[in-house]
């Protein structure tokens, strides 16, 4: 994997990482020209930063990942949305692909309504902001949202979409795995309910060594039956 | 403090319940047991068993308590109605609003909350059944609770107590030489720093005394941290192994 190593010890706060010539990355600090883990995960080093990639944990929001978020509050000119993170994130009239007029948000999208959105700036006060002006995002009007660890998203999509392909093909459903653990599902209602008894198993077993095999013979054996 | 003659805390150079004076009662946790939580710890320390959950960083709610620059760390520690022999009356008391306060300072000091500014980190400390010692067993609790949920922060906290019974220093107060012994010193301690982050004194002690109590609160403090540690590799200690993959493989069909 080139300059991507991956080192399965399990990092606890304030353990020191015996690396000199790299830098502190995410979930790392400095103290006295030593790096140390800040939080709970393991170790991942990456053109030159030392991170921690987190076993736990709610969601981070980093600009550029796309997310499912439920619509919280609506104002004159913009929407409130919950996206899993600490603080909600706004969206705002000219980043949804209508004309919306002032004042007329609700008719558009309403409290309670799912929303896949993407985030476009994170500042340091946490503020966010997102986008539906893009690209396959959207409301989402149909199928249904589960909820799984954030820290478990890279499993349900496996190594370069493996894993996800995998259960679209077998269950023939559009799935959306949004970076901050919402999972959006939708097709024929076996479809969906196997998909989601599939993603909660990946959840759980999270760490077993070839689960894409465990989780193809289960997909296998239970498409028979619809 | 109170004082009672006829009580014999020392016997032929052995405590109460048979420890030496500078032993710890057995020490038991275990991380992530509940699952509503975003991290979770249970612990038993002698008699004692406290259960510690934490949820956040979240919006903080009421928004006049939020701060703009950094996290507030909300700790609430509450005694369970059935936790001490007679009926502890539910509800925060004065007792129990200093432990929280105590505990969200000393454990404000390790996180690092500059990261997520107007939100805060909730931290409930739930005494099931107590035995001397409680505010020690849930600041330790609580820690790893906080690591469990992910929080960045610089180090753990591991706290112990020690004091004075019948003018000998012994670490790790029981029920009956807290009440009955001259002085109870708890220690909050994060070993990376040797730092001490929580402080206080019941009764009295000479600066000698207090030296010594000192010295052997930090050393058990150091082993306790290494159970809050393990706790967490325990609980996430990855890679199953090839049994445990068959037994899945079963599950499965």
């Amino acid at each position: 994997m080139g300059t991507d190593e991956v080192d399965r010890k399990i990092l606890l706060p304030g353990d020191e990482i015996d690396e000199e010539d790299l830098k502190p990355g995410k979930g790392m600090f400095k103290r006295d020209g030593k790096i140390y883990a800040a939080r709970l995960g393991v170790k991942r080093v990456r053109s030159g930063y030392a991170n921690v990639a987190a076993q736990s944990g709610r969601y981070e929001p980093q600009e550029g990942e796309k997310v499912i978020g439920t619509v919280t509050d609506i104002n004159s000119s913009f929407w409130m949305v919950d996206v899993n993170a600490p603080n909600p994130a706004v969206l705002h009239v000219n980043d949804v692909p209508w004309m919306v007029d002032y004042g007329d948000t609700a008719s558009y999208i309403d409290v309670g309504d799912a929303v896949l959105v993407k985030i476009t700036s994170v500042d340091e006060q946490n503020k966010m902001q997102v986008t539906m002006d893009e690209e396959g995002l959207k409301k989402l009007s149909d199928g249904q949202i589960i909820e799984i660890a954030p820290a478990q998203v890279p499993r349900v999509i496996g190594r370069g979409g493996s894993m996800i392909s995998m259960l679209k093909k077998y269950t023939d459903c559009k799935i959306f795995v949004g970076q901050n653990g919402r999972i959006w599902i939708s097709g024929q209602l076996e479809g969906q309910y196997l998909a989601a008894k599939a993603i909660k198993m990946i959840e759980e077993n999270a760490q077993a060594v070839g689960l894409t095999d465990v989780v193809k013979e289960f997909l296998e054996e239970n498409t028979d039956r619809f | 403090m109170g004082s009672n003659e006829d009580i014999e805390l020392l016997k032929d150079g052995k405590r109460q319940d048979g420890r030496d004076f500078d032993e710890l009662r057995d020490i038991n946790i275990e991380a992530g047991v509940l699952k509503r939580a975003d991290g979770s710890a249970y612990i038993e320390w002698g008699q004692n068993k406290i259960m510690a959950a934490v949820y956040g960083p979240r919006e903080m709610h009421p928004r006049h308590a939020q701060e703009t620059t950094k996290a507030v760390v909300r700790a609430r520690y509450n005694m369970a109605a059935f936790s001490v022999p007679d009926r502890k009356r539910p509800g925060p008391d004065r007792r129990s609003v200093e432990i929280g306060k105590l505990v969200s300072e000393a454990l404000e000091k390790v996180v690092f909350t500059e990261r997520y500014p107007r939100s805060v980190v909730d931290v409930f400390i739930e005494v099931l059944q107590a035995s001397a010692g409680t505010r020690c067993g849930g600041l330790t609790a609580a820690s790893v609770a906080l690591a469990d949920a992910g929080i960045p922060m610089s180090d753990m906290v591991a706290s112990c107590a020690s004091g004075k019974i019948e003018d000998q220093v012994v670490l790790d107060l029981g029920k009956n030489e807290d009440n009955y012994g001259q002085a109870d010193v708890p220690v909050g301690y994060i070993p990376r720093t040797d730092e001490i982050c929580l402080l206080q004194m019941d009764g009295n002690l000479t600066i000698e005394e207090y030296e010594e109590a000192m010295d052997l609160s930090i050393e058990a403090c150091k082993e306790i941290y290494e159970k809050q540690r393990q706790a967490l590799r325990d609980k996430y200690s990855t890679e199953l192994n090839e049994d445990e993959i068959e037994e899945l493989k079963k599950e499965v069909k």
